[in-house]
């Protein structure tokens, strides 16, 4: 039954500090004898853990970069490219030129998910139209129920909802991840060109972050996951860097322009940057929201009912959006400047050459087909009778903790201290504060019995 | 409460009614009274909410539930309360909705949400 994650620890260099237990939006990991432990059940891997270990003892399992030459033939790669990956690399590179370099580092076909993300924003469009024209026929206070639609492009901020908002999940996108619709539609197109058996085309996406790999492993919305690997972009980076530098002066050399590929539309390619989805719904009532935390403090008001007039949010786990993913090498500062040119680029070539890019309405994004499941693993007990006894428990507990939520205990806090006890993952006795006293107590029955 | 709820594994949609109820009694009870007091009594099949305030009172309980009526001031309107649905929305959402309430003494509403 065990989930399957991306991120995870390496014993040997974590010493035990309390940067990651603070840090983990879901209270998932404490450290117990010297070491930090993840609670697999509230992991919804969003890697701020990774990025806040100071002893690079938190990272993502992602697969390793494939021996390109060994393979190919009968078992074709394919590279699934997202926007993100663009953001890397300054100038003078090119959209074209990485897409290239993709290839040169021995890619049979290389594709960019900015595809599936342009065929995503025009069915959510679709959707939310669909949405209007039910509202008008419900009454009002319904009508402003089934708002705002909330985008299911992060798979964060979708297994954030199934464990702590779940009566939003009604208002998901229902639709697959650009990544899941781009390999959906390699896959059919690969196996029509090389005729082979769909199964034996390999398809390796590249990401800014864990949790499309765990999307991969568990996925979302569907059975299984069309793509068959997942290689983080900081380890793809230098080889591609390597290439890039290699075929830019080629170019400047010969003076000629790399080959084109077929391209995605900039409604696709605006997606790594936060804001970027919402933007291509043709709506002012948006709202793009980033940074875990933050996504948390909408989502509560969003349940809350106190979001009015709001349409559609796309909330991002990672500061700036996919270009601030724990897995990627710019800084999202930089990443979001380059991404405004490459964005702007688009739509110049997109006038120049209509020719070279692919329409949209190509790819047909499925809805999901496997209803979301809900993560129950902030209840305290299956029985709502025990629950509420241990939640009295708790509350008399957190009473005599001293509330410093110093986390030297190895919870994040005396609340969460306090439930570890009740649930018997601890003792009272762990929290330093209180074990100084016990000692103290103990030390003075002894003098007393001296004397 | 609404984490206390979450934690005892109430359904999510008694979730949402007891959340929506408790803020609209909330916000009333900071414009109208500035502030009051909340007690909360979660029980295994029902939550129990009553917010007590010594403000101005209610004068006329059956004009205040309806939709749109409202005595906000203007600063509370300015920042997006005071639509006149507070009462009604506590109504909608909570499955019994009582006002105890005396002009110049003060209100107690209390409500139950069954999960």
């Amino acid at each position: 039954m065990g989930k399957l994650h991306s991120v995870t620890l390496n014993r040997e260099l974590c010493v035990g500090c309390t940067n990651c237990i603070k840090g983990c939006p879901t209270e998932a990991i404490r450290v117990r004898d010297g070491k930090a432990v993840i609670d697999e059940t509230r992991c919804i891997d969003c890697g701020e853990c990774i990025r806040i270990c100071p002893h690079h003892a938190k990272s993502a399992v992602t697969d390793s970069f494939p021996d390109l030459a060994s393979l190919h033939a009968d078992h074709p790669c394919v590279a699934l490219v997202p926007p993100s990956l663009y953001a890397q690399f300054g100038p003078p590179a090119t959209r074209a030129m990485i897409i290239c370099a993709m290839y040169s580092l021995g890619f049979d076909y290389v594709y960019e998910v900015a595809l599936g993300a342009a065929a995503s924003s025009a069915r959510t469009k679709e959707i939310l139209d669909q949405k209007r024209e039910l509202a008008k026929t419900l009454p009002p206070e319904e009508a402003a129920a089934i708002f705002p639609m909330i985008s299911s492009a992060c798979p964060v901020v979708v297994r954030l909802i199934q464990m702590k908002y779940k009566a939003l999940i009604p208002h998901l996108v229902p639709l697959d991840a650009p990544m899941e619709i781009t390999a959906r539609f390699a896959r059919a197109e690969v196996s029509r060109k090389t005729g082979l058996d769909p199964e034996n085309i390999r398809i390796y996406f590249l990401s800014p972050c864990p949790s499309k790999r765990s999307a991969t492993l568990n996925p979302l919305g569907h059975k299984k996951s069309e793509v068959d690997f997942v290689l983080g972009i900081h380890e793809v980076y230098p080889l591609l860097l390597n290439m890039l530098e290699k075929s830019l002066s080629v170019a400047a050399a010969e003076n000629k322009q790399p080959p084109l590929c077929s391209l995605a539309e900039s409604s696709g390619v605006q997606w790594a940057s936060a804001g970027g989805e919402a933007a291509t719904l043709d709506t002012e009532k948006y709202m793009a929201v980033d940074g875990i935390h933050n996504v948390i403090s909408i989502l509560e008001e969003i349940e809350n009912e106190q979001l009015p007039d709001i349409e559609f949010v796309e909330p991002s786990c990672c500061f700036g959006g996919c270009i601030g993913g724990p897995l990627v090498v710019a800084n999202p500062f930089s990443a979001r400047a380059r991404m405004r040119g490459f964005v702007r680029a688009t739509q110049e070539e997109r006038k120049e050459k209509p020719d070279t890019f692919m329409k949209p309405d190509m790819m047909d994004p499925h809805i999901w087909d496997v209803p979301l499941s809900e993560n129950n693993s902030m209840r305290l007990d299956e029985n709502i009778e025990t629950a509420l006894g241990k939640y009295e428990q708790m509350e008399k507990l957190l009473e005599t903790l001293p509330g410093l939520d110093c986390g030297a205990c190895g919870a994040p806090t005396c609340a969460a201290l306090a439930e570890d006890i009740v649930q018997g993952n601890a003792l009272e006795t762990d929290c330093i504060i209180k074990l100084k006293e016990h000692i103290r107590r103990v030390a003075r029955e002894i003098n007393i019995l001296d004397l | 409460m609404k984490k206390a709820l979450t934690r005892l594994g109430v359904r999510p949609e008694s979730i949402k009614r007891a959340a929506i109820a408790m803020y609209e009694a909330e916000i009333n009870a900071v414009i109208h009274a500035h502030g009051g007091m909340a007690i909360v009594s979660i029980y295994p099949d029902n939550v129990k909410i009553e917010i007590v305030d010594h403000g101005p009172g209610i004068p006329d309980v059956d004009q205040a539930m309806k939709e749109g009526f409202s005595t906000a001031p203007d600063t509370a309107r300015e920042m997006g309360f005071g639509a006149g649905m507070g009462l009604p929305n506590m109504k909608k959402h909570a499955d019994s909705l009582e006002i105890e309430t005396k002009v110049g003494v003060g209100t107690k509403v209390i409500m139950n949400i069954k999960f």
